[in-house]
């Protein structure tokens, strides 16, 4: 009698990956890394992967603030203004502290300012980037 | 204090930044990432040479 599960038999693996599991750790450690750059990969125990994130985007940030490049407001009105607000945001608590303190507010006058506000708007995308990467990690798609 | 950097600095510093970040979020493993961030680096710096250029070639 035929044994209905030989051993040749192709195990039938589903296509489709199953769902990550929601865990404390895939909120916070985006959450984290948005607001201090890094911090994600750092609270996941990747140190020097976090250290260069953190200080690639932070002193990409402060560099920008440094070239007098302009810190976009949230009701800026125009949409290149939104985009700005929007690239900025993404720095998390560097953007947060600069609105704070009230950095970045002139107007762009000469060229090394807008090479200062690409620089601030670029650090925000990066951090972006850098807290989704912290998600992955989080969620076991990524060592 | 106000920084004033020239433009092939300020691209040269964009470029090591934004590559540490895309070598180490892009790849997966450290070699792949030093790799990746290497070639990212040298994609950046080889499009401000070949603009430079471009842009020498349209001025005359």
């Amino acid at each position: 009698m035929a044994n209905p599960t030989s051993k040749n038999e192709v195990v039938a693996t589903p296509s489709k990956s199953p769902d990550q599991p929601m865990t404390s750790m895939s909120v916070l450690a985006p959450a984290l890394g948005w607001l201090v750059p890094g911090a994600g990969h750092l609270i996941q125990r990747r140190w020097i992967r976090g250290l260069l994130l953190m200080a690639s985007i932070a002193v990409m940030f402060v560099l920008g603030l440094l070239m007098q490049g302009h810190v976009y407001q949230p009701n800026g009105g125009d949409i290149l203004d939104i985009l700005g607000f929007i690239g900025d945001v993404g720095a998390g608590g560097l953007y947060i502290l600069s609105q704070a303190a009230g950095w970045g507010q002139s107007a762009i006058s000469h060229a090394t300012a807008d090479y200062g506000t690409k620089y601030l708007i670029v650090a925000g995308l990066l951090n972006f980037i850098s807290a989704a990467d912290a998600y992955h990690i989080a969620i076991g798609k990524k060592p | 204090m106000t920084l004033a950097l020239s433009h092939f600095s300020a691209a040269l510093l964009f470029s090591v930044f934004a590559s540490v970040v895309f070598g180490i979020t892009q790849r997966n493993t450290s070699r792949e990432q030093i790799l990746y961030g290497l070639y990212c680096f040298a994609m950046f710096m080889g499009g401000v040479f070949v603009a430079g250029w471009l842009m020498w070639l349209l001025r005359r």
